[in-house]
């Protein structure tokens, strides 16, 4: 790392070395917590607290904590993850179905309410998603719909971003003469958009599904103003439960169902866990600069 | 949160739409593929802020209230704490934000090595993942020096117990920390990518005339990203108005040491559910919203997202 060439010309052995100490410091701030959290989870709970904080527990630890956290309240957390994968994988097909043909037509067509629709979008897709929940809410309660797993899976199906991202798709990189050509082919505007637009939008298709399913799995204020009761938690709020009955944390939790902190570590890990996997497997578009190609007319 | 942040950034740099005017045909069709979109933005986009915005200025049994609530919640004595807290730690995390970020970007820009460059970034990005609860789980452990990997650094520091690590003086500076672990990474991502659209030409013409690679950040790269870091700014200000999830759990993990009422959102949420006040809930929502509302509208009537319109 000493030795990294500076792109611009180099300023010597004093601008490399500030480099350098940068770097580290902030490779460090990001990397011990989580390097930290995965050792935990294969720790015992005096082993969290006396052993280095660098040096792994063992594979017995580690089931030790698993068979711990499934154990919770007679399996809840794998109640908890199950509800995640449906409203999150819920939204995202509601998500995708409402978004897809939405952004085509607001780029390709001209029709009334178009202009409003665009900026409706882009309004609601630049506040905070939060800003809009206790209003969702006072909604959904007037209407009788809070607790259902509804409440959550249809606020979470709007997602406006998925359609800005889809119009700029279909604005920029569908050439309209290859849909005039298919149009003169015989081609019906329905099976237009079906055989050939769709087909092309594959990697947008993919990006607003990875945003939405990431946006859906950690969303915790909704499901938490929306469900009242543990059976209907997603995982991430699933965690306060954990959380509430740990005694490190609220000594008044001591009890025959407290968790240690280890299995608690474990939690974390496991409630962020598909997640994880989405971000790895996307690794190389993820970092390459999302911006990369973007401003290439 | 910040996931989405980051996507809507990447989405704007993107925005170089087609100048080409759309046809005219098919609107029958058209109709047919908003229609569910439409619905969805109808119900839980248009509706839930217009009633709110209906149960703002009324009383419980639907009478008109004038600006009662607002002056209920106003004069509350918990509303302007949370504001001073809302702010102090907006102040903090927005300075480190735009300072550290801008930082890192240049001088992971500046790592010619590919490998590192790619992992350095990954590394930086990686804590996205731990959005909302998570990060904020991770964040107690390491912050109780009794568990956590830095606890020597904390004694140091003069903290020898959670409890001493969140006495209230600190939370701006934790739920700093948190946010900014959670969410730089993609901002450092966004920020790299836009560096990389600055010509080279441009770089190289200024290296000629001398200039070294402090001068070329600070004159000629910082500048260009201003756009960038503004609108980094004004996202992370609309997103932290509405803090709720770090210190709803802090106020969980420590008993109450932190209070339930901490932020605005938690005030509200208070009077929906502790005090079964919908209005007055809706009184600070709309407060919050309104707040939103006009930070997205200078960067949508500034920033040019849909340049095509």
């Amino acid at each position: 790392m000493t030795s990294a060439p500076i792109r611009t010309s180099p300023t010597g052995w004093s601008g490399r070395t500030i480099v350098t100490v940068v770097v580290t410091v902030f490779v460090l701030f990001f990397a011990i917590p989580l390097v930290w959290l995965l050792l935990a989870t294969t720790k015992s709970a005096r082993g969290l607290i006396v052993d280095n904080p660098f040096a792994p527990g063992s594979l017995s630890g580690l089931s030790t904590n698993w068979s711990q956290l499934f154990a919770f309240q007679d399996g809840a957390v794998t109640t908890w993850m199950g509800n995640s994968a449906l409203y999150a994988v819920g939204a995202l097909i509601i998500t995708l179905v409402a978004s897809i043909p939405a952004g085509y037509a607001l780029a390709l067509n001209e029709f009334r309410f178009r202009r409003l629709l665009l900026v409706l979008t882009l309004v609601v897709m630049l506040i905070p998603n939060t800003a809009l929940v206790l209003p969702i809410f006072l909604e959904l309660n007037a209407v009788g719909l809070i607790g259902s797993s509804l409440s959550v899976i249809l606020p979470m199906s709007f997602f406006p971003f998925g359609v800005y991202l889809t119009y700029i798709y279909f604005s920029t990189a569908i050439p309209r003469d290859l849909l005039a050509a298919a149009r003169i082919d015989g081609c019906r505007e329905f099976q237009v958009f079906t055989r050939i637009a769709l087909p092309l939008a594959a990697p947008i298709v993919a990006l607003v599904a990875f945003f939405s399913f990431v946006q859906n799995w950690n969303n915790f204020f909704l499901p938490f103003v929306m469900l009242p009761s543990s059976d209907g938690y997603p995982v991430q709020v699933g965690l306060t439960s954990l959380l509430a009955s740990t005694p490190a944390f609220n000594p008044s939790s001591a009890g025959a169902q407290s968790v240690q902190l280890p299995t608690l570590a474990l939690a974390t890990v496991v409630s962020v866990l598909p997640v994880l996997i989405v971000f790895l497997v996307s690794q190389r578009f993820l970092v390459a600069g999302m911006t990369a190609g973007g401003t290439k007319e | 949160m910040t996931m989405v942040d980051t996507a809507r950034t990447a989405a704007a740099a993107t925005g170089r739409a087609a100048k080409r005017p759309p046809a005219r045909r098919g609107a029958a069709m058209s109709y047919g593929f908003v229609s569910l979109y439409a619905v969805l933005t109808l119900a839980f986009g248009i509706l839930p802020a217009l009633y709110a915005l209906y149960l703002a200025f009324t009383d419980g049994e639907g009478g008109f209230a004038g600006l009662a609530n607002f002056s209920k919640v106003v004069g509350d004595f918990r509303f302007w704490p949370a504001v001073t807290h809302v702010a102090l730690y907006l102040v903090i995390w927005l300075v480190a934000l735009v300072v550290l970020v801008t930082l890192l970007a240049v001088v992971v820009h500046a790592i010619r090595v590919r490998w590192l460059s790619r992992t350095l970034r990954f590394v930086f990005y990686l804590p996205g993942a731990l959005a909302g609860a998570s990060s904020v789980m991770l964040w107690l452990f390491v912050l109780d020096p009794t568990a956590s990997p830095v606890g020597g650094l904390l004694r140091l520091l003069g903290f020898d117990s959670f409890v001493q690590v969140i006495v209230p003086g600190n939370l701006p500076v934790v739920f700093a920390i948190i946010a900014f672990w959670t969410g730089a990474g993609g901002w450092i991502v966004i920020m790299y990518g836009a560096l990389n659209n600055i010509s080279a030409e441009v770089i190289e013409a200024a290296r000629v005339d001398g200039a070294n690679a402090v001068q070329i950040a600070w004159r000629i790269q910082i500048p260009m990203l201003r756009k960038w870091i503004s609108y980094m700014g004004i996202m992370s200000l609309a997103a932290g108005t509405q803090l709720f999830v770090e210190p709803q759990l802090l106020s969980q993990a420590s008993n109450a040491v932190v209070p339930n009422d901490y932020s605005l959102n938690q005030l509200a949420y208070q009077y929906a559910f502790q005090q079964n006040d919908f209005n007055g809930a809706a009184a600070i929502s709309l407060l919050l919203l309104v707040i939103a509302l006009a930070l997205s509208a200078v960067f949508v009537t500034r920033g040019g997202l849909f340049e095509r319109d």
